[in-house]
């Protein structure tokens, strides 16, 4: 096996472009490394070898009659909550078994149109409700780092194989942390747009009005290409913003010198686990060296934010699972009656996490208890909102933790599904205001797990976390670092 | 206080039927599910409860993120899609038709 | 025996007639086989978005205006929570708190008497699949889920099943007129929910509703309500059963409504704003806009047919009551037919047909280009009335071309005048009865004898040619 799989996106378009590899022998490459190593960690649930090499030999056929676009011939995965036409979209449940997706999420199909070769499906919480893939139907995931401690979640998948190089970049998706915290957990790149900047046309929808799609990549430089390639505006998506993309090749400099960087006082107190406090503030004296000043921003509803969420989220999960039926797709489980049918499809099928969540959403919106909570809930969002946008008239991007813990052990938070959701209290509040925010490796605990810096910007801000994203990596060696169980020896 | 103990502080005193409302949402439980959920609902309620110490009074309910009005679509028709992958992804089909049980009206 | 004040409201589904769907573009439309009219979006597959068909915005605004309504300049949809096999998401998108039109109202006219029945509010949402119940299962057609439908409520404020049906008659003019629904009973384009309830005439408050779902024919609407309301009257004068809020159904075969079995009886629909959709906010100019693109409405072209085309007022009213009619009308009239003619034929002869049928004139295989034909055919007296009534019955049986079917028949009339002289003196000589009255200034004698030249030709001379000679033979 060569050293291909090991590569960056941007190391791979020079060797595709100068003829030194082709993406026949890049898919085969990828995939022997999976083969080999996915085993122990669980990343894929489907792989589509077949069509991926069809795909590939396209990919290098177009190469050679003069197309050389970013993204041609590299092989991406997609979290199995995105549609892909012929394919299962099992979104990790046993629920939707048996259903084959007549059409293709408009990010993969954007994906696909530039060449790229889709080729899996990433592993996953079931229906995207979980911090750690824990409560994925189909097959547990471990963090590529200690394979006792858990990859992260909801798209845990799509985090380890990029961290263990057995994917060269992955899609998955973010509603209230699901992309930015199994990327700090494995170690490697993760960004979630500004809501409304990525179509979620084709994505099965948890939360409408907090999902976005966004990039797992090994470098900040990757996670430009990719997000260019996938965002901008979708007429089959009400939700998706008719604004200009911009060039985000562009925002790739290595000068922050003036640069406003926010600190979230608010997030840095008792609860916060000292190696991952001493990570990032280290991060933050990188900046400060490189010429940036640091700001410090109040963000004082953010402690709300959790409590918000659960109840925002979980209200409109509620009735977009409600679908989940056995009528027209499915495992169904048949029942006497119509009702029989349904309830016992939907027991049979669902995971405890997922029922747990439809039982909450389902209750915050009932009569009598809508005001109380839902509206309540919108109403304190407005006000995180109001926080950011106060903040960023301070300074370009916030930096702070991403999530309070390193990765945690299998096991340690399945039982205390409360304590579960706490870990998602830094990276909930950009889902609740629409902003963008991404993480990258900024150090590693005592026990050698890798910790995530969260940088967040305004709305369209994505430029701006590239930017900064891609000087603190350049000046720093912690992308490089890939854990010890690597397939390199082959 | 801290940030994160103001996070786990909470007091148990909320009240919802698990049963009832997971036959609102078409679910139906064991005992030992029901039981369980009802004990760790109730929990996550009474964390929730903390959004009333804020005064929200003339804030807004924040329904989307993002301010767009007026999307829209043209009312012209598109291919619809193949009847053959709807009946194949349909569990049980009659004469073209989704099959369910006997609808009762 | 009591008098109980009567009160009816009715909530109307109407389907708007735009070429596709509300959040889709399957083409909407009744007839196509099972299950092909469908995409992921309206069959709620999973990752599928709704997005808004303009022209149902439209088209709402249109009927709103229509039917006097305000319009409400920044409204939304919402989700209506619901499980259901016809549901493709188990959710329906609608309308909740900020409809698309409040208030409105229109006149109706019931012996006589006009009113004026008053509405509550008109939103937009999507029409659920179509459910086909066999022995063992039913079975479930989506094509005509997503479909755009206006929901028209009315006040609590009809008193009788004439007052219903004439608001019925009166609405579906209305919006056949505005070009927004083609008001297809047969092809479920109109379907209601009638809520009834009685109370003493001094009662501060309703009775108890019942409501009565999925009604679709007029007939039916008013066997419905006389049933519906005998069973509240002797359930509140005797006991014999307590009335209790509840969905009923009525089955036409046993002449009364039924209680619905549903487990549970109070939905809690947990309402709530669609997050996939953005809100609507409208300008008074864009209403403004649709306001001067409304179709001329019965009163209006009732007035035209008189001015333009000369039509007494009793028949521009009766041709105008149906816009397909008047339609039909205007197209025999632009072919070249005589327009009294034209309104003669109609108003009897194809009426009557229509009436016989299933009420549309667009089901005729008789066309306005027929109708022009024969008329024009009789005008030149090619064929005479008899012949024209037989051509006529072929037409509506079968279609076909007036002149070739009036051959084919035999039915042309007799228009040469040697051959039409044979039977008139044969009419005299056969006749001196009539002769001598018509001499004597007996005009009916007249008729008797052109009866008799009838008769000789088989119905086939040309009565006017035959009046001329036998007056030319006789006056001398």
């Amino acid at each position: 096996m060569s050293a291909l799989h090991t590569k960056t996106i941007s190391e791979l378009s020079s060797l595709l472009a100068a003829g030194e590899a082709s993406s026949v022998e890049l898919t085969a490459d990828v995939i022997a490394a999976i083969d080999a190593g996915d085993a122990r960690i669980g990343s894929y649930v489907e792989m589509n070898k077949k069509q991926a090499l069809i795909s590939a030999t396209a990919a290098d056929a177009r190469r050679a009659a003069g197309e050389n676009l970013p993204l041609l011939g590299i092989p991406i995965g997609a979290k199995d909550l995105l549609n892909v036409k012929g394919q299962g979209n099992r979104c990790a449940s046993k629920l939707l078994d048996g259903y084959t997706s007549p059409y293709t999420a408009t990010s993969v199909a954007r994906l696909e149109e530039q060449g790229a070769v889709i080729l899996g499906r990433m592993n996953m919480d079931e229906f995207a409700m979980g911090g750690s893939n824990e409560n994925s139907a189909i097959q547990p995931c471990r963090n590529p780092w200690d394979t006792t401690r858990v990859p992260g979640g909801s798209s845990g998948g799509s985090a380890a194989a990029v961290a263990a190089d057995l994917a060269v970049a992955t899609l998955g998706s973010d509603t209230g942390g699901s992309i930015r915290q199994p990327a700090a957990f494995c170690g490697c790149v993760g960004l979630k747009p500004t809501y409304g900047m990525v179509s979620r046309f084709g994505l099965t929808a948890f939360a409408s009005s907090l999902d976005q799609i966004g990039p797992l990549t090994k470098t900040v430089a990757d996670t430009a290409t990719v997000l260019q390639a996938i965002s901008g505006h979708d007429p089959k998506d009400s939700t998706s913003l008719k604004v200009d993309v911009p060039d985000y090749s562009q925002a790739l400099k290595t000068d922050v010198k003036g640069m406003r960087i926010g600190v979230p006082t608010d997030y840095f107190s008792e609860g916060l686990d000292a190696d991952v406090e001493t990570a990032v503030r280290a991060a933050l004296a990188t900046y400060e060296s490189m010429g940036a000043e640091l700001v410090d921003v109040s963000l004082p509803h953010s402690k709300y934010a959790i409590a918000a969420y659960y109840v925002i989220a979980t209200a409109e999960a509620s009735a977009n699972l409600a679908r989940f039926d056995g009528v027209r797709y499915g495992a169904r489980v048949d029942g006497d009656n119509p009702v029989g049918l349904v309830k016992g499809t939907r027991a049979a099928g669902f995971g405890p996490e997922v029922k747990r969540r439809i039982i909450l959403g389902t209750y915050v919106l009932s009569s009598g208890y809508y005001d109380a909570y839902y509206i309540k809930a919108q109403k304190v969002r407005g006000l995180i909102r109001k926080d950011f946008d106060e903040a960023f008239e301070k300074c370009d991007v916030i930096a702070g933790p991403c999530t309070p813990t390193p990765a945690f052990p299998i096991g340690e938070k399945s039982d205390d599904p409360l304590q579960m959701y706490l870990g998602d209290m830094y990276t909930v509040p950009a889902n609740l205001a629409g902003i963008c925010g991404m993480s990258l490796p900024c150090g590693f605990s005592s026990g050698g797990m890798p910790i995530g810096l969260q940088l967040m910007g305004p709305s369209f801000g994505e430029s701006a976390l590239l930017h900064a994203g891609h000087a603190f990596e350049q000046a720093t060696e912690f992308h490089r670092a890939r854990p010890a169980t690597s397939t390199e020896a082959s | 206080m801290g940030f994160i103990s103001a996070l786990l502080m909470t007091d148990q005193n909320e009240s919802m039927d698990v049963r009832y409302v997971a036959n609102l949402a078409r679910l139906n439980l064991t005992e030992a599910e029901a039981d369980q959920f009802q004990g760790q609902l109730v929990q996550i309620l009474d964390y929730v409860k903390q959004l009333d110490e804020l005064d929200v009074e003339g804030v807004e309910p924040m329904a989307h993120a993002i301010r767009v009005e007026n999307v829209y679509r043209e009312d012209v028709v598109v291919p619809s899609m193949d009847h053959d992958d709807f009946i194949a992804n349909a569990p049980a089909s009659i004469n073209n038709l989704v099959r369910v049980p006997n609808i009762i009206e | 025996m009591t008098d109980f004040v009567v009160t009816i409201g009715l909530e109307t589904h109407v389907q708007l007639n735009t070429k596709t769907k509300i959040w889709c573009g399957c083409a909407n439309g009744y007839g196509a086989e099972p299950n092909t009219q469908i995409c992921p979006v309206c069959v709620g597959y999973p990752g599928t978005l709704p997005v808004l068909n303009r022209e149902a915005i439209q088209k709402s605004i249109q009927a709103g205006l229509l039917l006097g309504c305000k319009i409400n300049l920044r409204n939304k949809h919402d989700r209506k929570s619901y499980y259901y096999p016809d549901m493709p998401k188990n959710y329906q998108i609608t309308q909740f708190d900020e409809p698309i039109c409040i208030g409105g109202g229109l006149d109706i006219e019931v012996d006589g008497e006009k009113r004026f029945v008053e509405l509550t509010r008109i939103h937009l949402e999507e029409d659920v699949g179509k459910s086909t119940h066999f022995d063992a299962c039913s079975g479930v057609d989506y094509n005509r889920a997503g479909t755009p439908l206006m929901e028209i409520v009315t006040e609590p404020c009809m008193h009788t099943p004439d007052e219903v049906v004439a608001y019925l008659s009166s609405l579906k003019q209305i919006l056949q007129y505005g070009g927004v629904s083609e008001c297809n009973l047969e092809e479920g384009n109109i379907r209601c929910d009638l809520n009834v309830s009685l109370a003493l005439p001094d009662a501060k408050e309703l009775g108890c509703k019942v409501e009565i779902k999925n009604m679709n024919t007029f007939r039916g609407i008013h066997r419905a309500l006389i049933a519906e309301i005998a069973r509240q009257k002797k359930a509140l004068e005797t006991g014999c059963e307590v009335l209790v809020q509840e969905t009923r159904r009525w089955d036409d075969d046993l002449g009364r409504t039924e209680s619905m079995r549903s487990k549970e009886d109070a939905h809690d629909y947990r309402y709530f704003p669609d997050p996939d959709l953005m809100p609507i906010v409208l300008t008074e100019e864009e209403v403004d806009a649709i306001r001067a693109t409304l179709p001329e409405l019965p009163e209006a072209r009732k007035a035209r047919l008189q001015s333009e085309l000369d039509l007494p007022e009793y028949d521009a009213e009766v041709l105008v009551a149906d816009k397909a009619v008047a339609d039909f009308f205007e197209a025999t009239v632009a072919e070249g037919a005589d327009a009294k003619q034209a309104s003669n034929w109609i108003m009897t002869e194809v009426l009557r047909v229509v009436s016989e049928g299933d009420g549309e004139i667009t089901s005729l295989k008789l066309t306005p280009t027929h109708l022009a034909t024969l008329i024009k055919m009789i005008k030149d007296g090619a064929i005479n009335r008899s012949g024209a009534k037989e051509i006529f019955a072929e037409l509506l049986e079968n279609g076909g071309e007036p002149s070739a079917i009036a051959k084919a028949k035999g039915l042309e009339a007799v228009q040469d005048t040697g051959e039409i002289e044979g039977f008139v003196d044969q009419a005299i000589a056969e006749n001196p009865q009539s002769v001598e009255s018509y001499k004597a200034g007996k005009e009916n004698a007249m008729q008797h004898l052109v009866g008799q030249v009838m008769r000789f030709s088989r119905g086939k001379a040309n009565p006017q040619i035959a009046i001329e000679l036998l007056k030319s033979k006789l006056d001398a």
